[in-house]
């Protein structure tokens, strides 16, 4: 007799933790007929706690140093390269060829170092020092916005996903993801990866579900300082461009269907999500020439 | 004798930022200060000066010539203000005294091993009391710039309380030499030393060191006594010295007390100007004042 | 000696004598139109309104007002004028009609702080050595950036975006115009700017000086009017860009409505920045930050440091200087050179000021205003100092944009990075301590896009400036404020 199969249970991720969705509601996804689990159909509340454990997460990893995040990323990418042979299967079970789900993987893996050593860069390049007309120091320097609601790409799984995180994780921002609503098995495999790395518990929150459901309160939510939509539904964007209003989210609108492209490796991504501090300090101008007291 | 100042910690003195005090200057320094305020501002300045000589080729007549521009500083321009004193070495006092009895003029003078201060309290005390025995109502010395350089700041502190007492009656102005000092922070520092140690008036400058007196430094130094004034009640009076040669610049310290110790300061009992060649400006621009003629240099005695 | 009583004595009896600055040399018309495709044009309405010195009441001129119909005629002048000849041009000749412009405004410096002056009550002194320098600076620093952009942004190819739709407030009149046109000109864009409806005169002069630089007609047009004008502005199809500078609450309105289209925008809102003096702070400088932070321009600034927090170990003799500085400010005609504190903008704003004092009284904060005359006719309000409020009370939590400080007092770090995060606003913060360590430790902290550490209220063509949160977004000045004119 053949043996049993043991099922995954796709669980969410919140603040370090799989907990299934408070609501207890559920969804099954399909490939063609064949359904691809149970997935949680996350709720607000859900959301909630998510935002809840990705706000607390926020001081310790933006204060985290650029050297300390830069080597989380790559453990990140260590970690998936080590799990691979299970992203190629299940991005195959969602639909996949094998070559493709494996270039999948290969470059989510790839995209992931390039952000690992973007983490410890990105400020030298969006930094300057403002030569201003009077005796004092004057610099300007990146700081992380802060919590970031993303609805990651529905045309891909992994790859969006990868590609929509990182450069909001890289300047210490903290997120709370909404996985590909058809394709979730590898986002809830990624947290697994998360998990098993060295990110902090709610750096990166991973829900299941539906855009339409959550959509309003992810982008209402006050405790959330910017929105990352990826997709071209222009209902969905302008909604979300309203709903942002209330707090003034930074909200940034992306193609990503050209999932591929190089375009899509760029510090321009880590610019959307960073907030430009400039400092202002008095230099004394004793001892130097044409100086006095 | 020993009077250290006990829980006083002269090197927690209250921290300043050179750039402030610039950007305050700026605001005073671009005051409009015109017609019967300007006026007014004028004959204050020509009231507060103590007009100096302290040169090593000083002699008894050069002295009494100085003595004589102080009584008729411009005779054909009537009502105006006297100077508040000379100031000169303490071998002139007897010379200067004589020169201005019955002025109501007072007699300054250096003392303390002026300008450098360095020779003995004996000396230093001994250079007091033959200044004050020949009538100086006034005494200028010099602080222990090396000792206070060094950290020594009780050894600054005595020395001043020991001239104190040495002076009796006549009122003491210590001299910081700011000039000598190197930072605001430490003008500071040096200003409360010398007004917890007993000082009368603190002053910036000798006259032979620049910089000298400036606005800035002026500044830090009214902060001080501000500070010192809030603690204790007590006034200090406060000497720019050196480099205010003209009646703009003397207008605008005067705006700089009135801004920040205000009414009580502004007398010559409380603030004073160590200068010598201010006077001719004053008076010129106080008859261009009046007569809305440009002056000329060759009007005026210089002495 | 015997001890007096320990209070400095203010009233000098040497007051200064009053020295206004001539207004002989100023023109000012009559009445103003639009200025649309480099032309002057009335108003399709017929309609004017007039603009008052705010330190008398009187009038000053009329100033059209442009309607969805005019604003259309200034877009349409504007895309006409970026299609055909600003975005063709090369960078170099554009960058030199934007030095043009800094010179001229240079040259007529006085004039223009004068006007500036008398159509928005702000000290002469102020528009004389901070608005109109400032303003001759920004373009003069934009100027230079036309024909070097691809140096801004590694690996990028930037693009001007067309035209630009701007609203500036009537705190810094042309200062906020020079902030707004000399990026959008120097990145290749066509401006259609409406200044705010109390205090357009200056604008208008600068479109005298932009015909006189033989700027191309359209790339500039300027139309005055309210809120409706704005609207029409901000909704208008053929706009590429919003740049607001104003109220959160009317950022708020404009982010709405641009929801769904594809303008980009730039707000810089509202503030209500925490002044921090730590106890180790050079004090009588930050007294004097203090006072530059909440009194400079009447209190109408954005960045204006209107939540003072003093560490407990102080706050006596910090109190103390404090008002003993606010006694020796001039409070007065706008128009004297030794005028420290003008006249209020308007009526409205001065209604809106006067009913925060009310409702500070009403929650039982202690209000302290200096001895000082106040004009007879005019708007104005005394240098304020509320003491006994906490995070909970109104004034603490929303902008007045007036003379109004709001004091409470802290013992540790942690307590007053707290206090000072603790508002929805983000845009600038001041810090006051002689440590560096812990200078940086706060500034680093503090959620806002300016800190000043041991000064206050410093402004640079070369800095750039903008909020956290709902302060707003992008930043204006410096190579950062250039990105917000680009599309790559």
């Amino acid at each position: 007799m053949s043996r049993l199969e043991i099922l995954k249970t796709y669980k969410i991720y919140i603040g370090g933790k799989f907990p299934r969705t408070e609501s207890g509601r559920f969804y099954t996804p399909k490939n063609g007929d064949k359904a691809l689990g149970n997935i949680c159909l996350s709720s607000r509340k859900d959301f909630r706690n998510a935002v809840v454990a990705a706000r607390s997460a926020f001081g310790k990893w933006s204060g985290a140093t650029a050297y300390n995040r830069s080597q989380v990323l790559y453990r990140i990418a260590e970690m998936l390269e080590g799990r691979r042979a299970q992203f190629v299967e299940e991005i195959i079970l969602q639909g996949s060829k094998k070559a493709e789900a494996e270039k999948e993987v290969n470059t989510s893996i790839d995209r992931i170092i390039y952000y690992a050593g973007w983490c410890d860069k990105y400020s030298q390049i969006f930094s300057a020092v403002n030569p201003v007309a009077t005796s004092h120091f004057n610099f300007t320097a990146p700081e992380p916005t802060g919590v970031v609601s993303v609805f990651a790409p529905e045309e891909n799984s992994l790859i969006g996903l990868v590609s929509s995180v990182m450069p909001i994780i890289a300047s210490g921002n903290t997120c709370v993801v909404l996985a590909c609503e058809n394709m979730p098995l590898c986002a809830v495999t990624f947290a697994e990866v998360l998990n098993s790395s060295d990110v902090p518990g709610g750096v990166i929150n991973l829900l299941t579900g539906k855009r339409s459901e959550l959509l309003e309160h992810m982008a209402s939510h006050m405790d959330v300082n910017a929105f990352l939509y990826t997709g071209t539904d222009k209902k969905e964007m302008e909604a979300i461009q309203k709903l942002g209003v209330a707090n003034l989210k930074r909200i940034q609108l992306k193609d990503f269907s050209k999932i591929y492209s190089s375009e899509h490796e760029t510090p321009y991504y880590i610019e959307d999500f960073l907030e430009m501090k400039t400092t202002w300090h008095p230099i004394e101008k004793i001892g130097a020439t044409g100086s006095g007291y | 004798m020993n009077k250290i100042k006990q829980g006083f910690d002269f090197s927690s003195s209250p921290k300043v930022d050179q750039v402030g005090i610039n950007d305050r200057i700026a605001r005073i320094t671009a005051r409009s200060i015109k017609k019967e305020s300007k006026m007014q501002g004028l004959r204050m300045a020509l009231n507060m000066i103590d007009l100096t000589t302290l040169e090593g080729a000083d002699t008894d007549k050069k002295v009494m010539q100085l003595c004589n521009k102080a009584q008729h500083l411009h005779d054909s321009y009537p009502n105006l203000p006297s100077v508040a004193a000379v100031c000169v070495y303490p071998n002139f006092v007897k010379t200067a005294k004589e020169c201005l009895k019955g002025s109501g003029i007072n007699v300054a003078s250096v003392a303390t091993a002026f300008p450098s201060g360095h020779s003995s309290l004996k000396i230093k005390l001994l250079d007091t009391n033959i200044a004050v025995d020949a009538g100086a109502e006034e005494i200028d010395m010099v602080i222990s710039r090396g000792k206070f350089h060094e950290g020594d700041y009780n050894f600054v502190y005595d020395e001043i309380a020991a001239i104190k007492e040495a002076c009796g009656s006549s009122r003491l102005k210590v001299i910081l030499e700011t000039g000598e000092l190197g930072t605001f922070d430490k003008v500071r520092r040096a200003s409360d030393i010398a007004m917890e140690a007993g000082a009368d008036f603190i002053k910036t400058s000798t006259g032979k060191i620049s910089p000298a007196a400036t606005l800035p430094v002026t500044l830090v130094m009214l902060e001080a006594i501000k500070d010192y004034y809030y603690k204790t009640g007590v006034q200090v009076g406060m000497k720019p010295a050196g480099g205010i040669s003209n009646s703009k610049l003397a207008l605008q310290y005067l705006m700089l007390v009135k801004e920040t110790l205000g009414k009580d300061w502004l007398t010559n009992e409380w603030f004073r100007f160590g200068a010598s060649s201010l006077a001719n400006d004053l008076l010129m621009q106080i008859i261009k004042q009046d007569t809305g003629i440009y002056q000329s240099k060759d009007y005026f005695s210089k002495d | 000696m015997a001890k007096k009583t320990i209070k400095i004595n203010f009233d000098t009896g040497w007051d200064l004598a009053p020295a206004p600055e001539s207004t002989g040399h100023i023109q000012i018309n009559n009445k103003y139109d639009l200025f649309i495709g480099g032309k002057w044009v009335k108003p399709s309405s017929g309609k004017y309104f007039e603009t008052t010195n705010p330190a008398d009441e009187q009038k000053l001129a009329l100033i059209a007002e442009a309607n969805a119909k005019d604003v259309d005629k200034a877009v349409k002048a504007a895309r006409k004028a970026y299609d055909t000849v600003w975005s063709k041009m090369p960078a170099k000749e554009r960058g030199k009609y934007i030095y043009r412009i800094a010179r001229l405004i240079q040259e007529k410096a006085r004039e223009f702080a004068v006007i500036e002056t008398l159509d928005g009550g702000k000290p002469i002194r102020e528009s004389r050595d901070i608005d109109i320098p400032l303003a001759a600076a920004h373009f003069f620093y934009y100027a230079g950036w036309a024909d070097k952009l691809e140096y801004a942004f590694p690996n990028r190819k930037p693009k001007s975006l067309g035209v630009a739709g701007q609203i500036t407030p009537w705190n810094f009149p042309l200062l906020m115009a020079a902030w707004k046109i000399a990026p959008a000109l120097a990145t290749g864009n066509t401006v259609v700017l409406k200044p705010a409806e109390t205090t357009s005169l200056t604008a208008l002069k600068l479109a005298e000086v932009i015909k006189e630089t033989g700027l191309p007609d359209g790339v500039v047009n300027i139309v005055t009017g309210a809120g409706e004008t704005g609207a029409a502005i901000v909704n208008h199809n053929d706009i590429d860009k919003i740049a607001f500078t104003g109220s959160t609450g009317v950022g708020k309105i404009i982010q709405n409505a641009i929801a769904g289209t594809n303008k980009k925008a730039t707000l810089e809102l509202g503030g209500k920045a925490a002044n921090i003096i730590f106890e180790d702070a050079p004090l009588d400088q930050a007294v004097e930050g203090i006072i530059n932070g909440i009194f400079f321009n009447q209190g109408h600034v954005c960045c204006a440091g209107s939540r003072l927090f003093i560490q407990e170990s102080v706050y006596d003799i910090v109190i103390r200087k404090l008002k003993d500085r606010m006694e020796s400010l001039i409070i007065g005609n706008p128009l004297d050179k030794n005028t420290d504190v003008g006249a209020i903008n308007s009526k409205e704003q001065l209604t809106t000021i006067n009913k925060y004092i009310k409702i500070g009284k009403e929650e039982g904060a202690e209000i302290y205003q200096p001895n000082c005359a106040l004009p007879k006719n005019g708007y104005w309000c005394k240098p304020t100092l509320f003491t006994g409020v906490s995070q909970s009370s109104r004034i603490v939590q929303e902008e007045i944009f007036g003379p109004v400080l709001a004091i409470q007092t802290f013992r540790t770090v942690a307590e007053v990075i707290d206090k000072a995060n603790n508002t929805p606003f983000g845009l600038s913060a001041g810090v006051w301590t002689d440590k560096g360590s812990k200078m940086f430790n706060v500034t680093s902290q503090l959620n806002a896009g300016i800190v000043w550490g041991n000064t206050y209220n410093k402004f640079d063509p070369t800095s750039p400036f903008g909020g956290y949160k709902e302060s707003g977004f992008g930043r204006e000045g410096g190579l950062h404020g250039l990105k917000a004119y680009l599309k790559f």
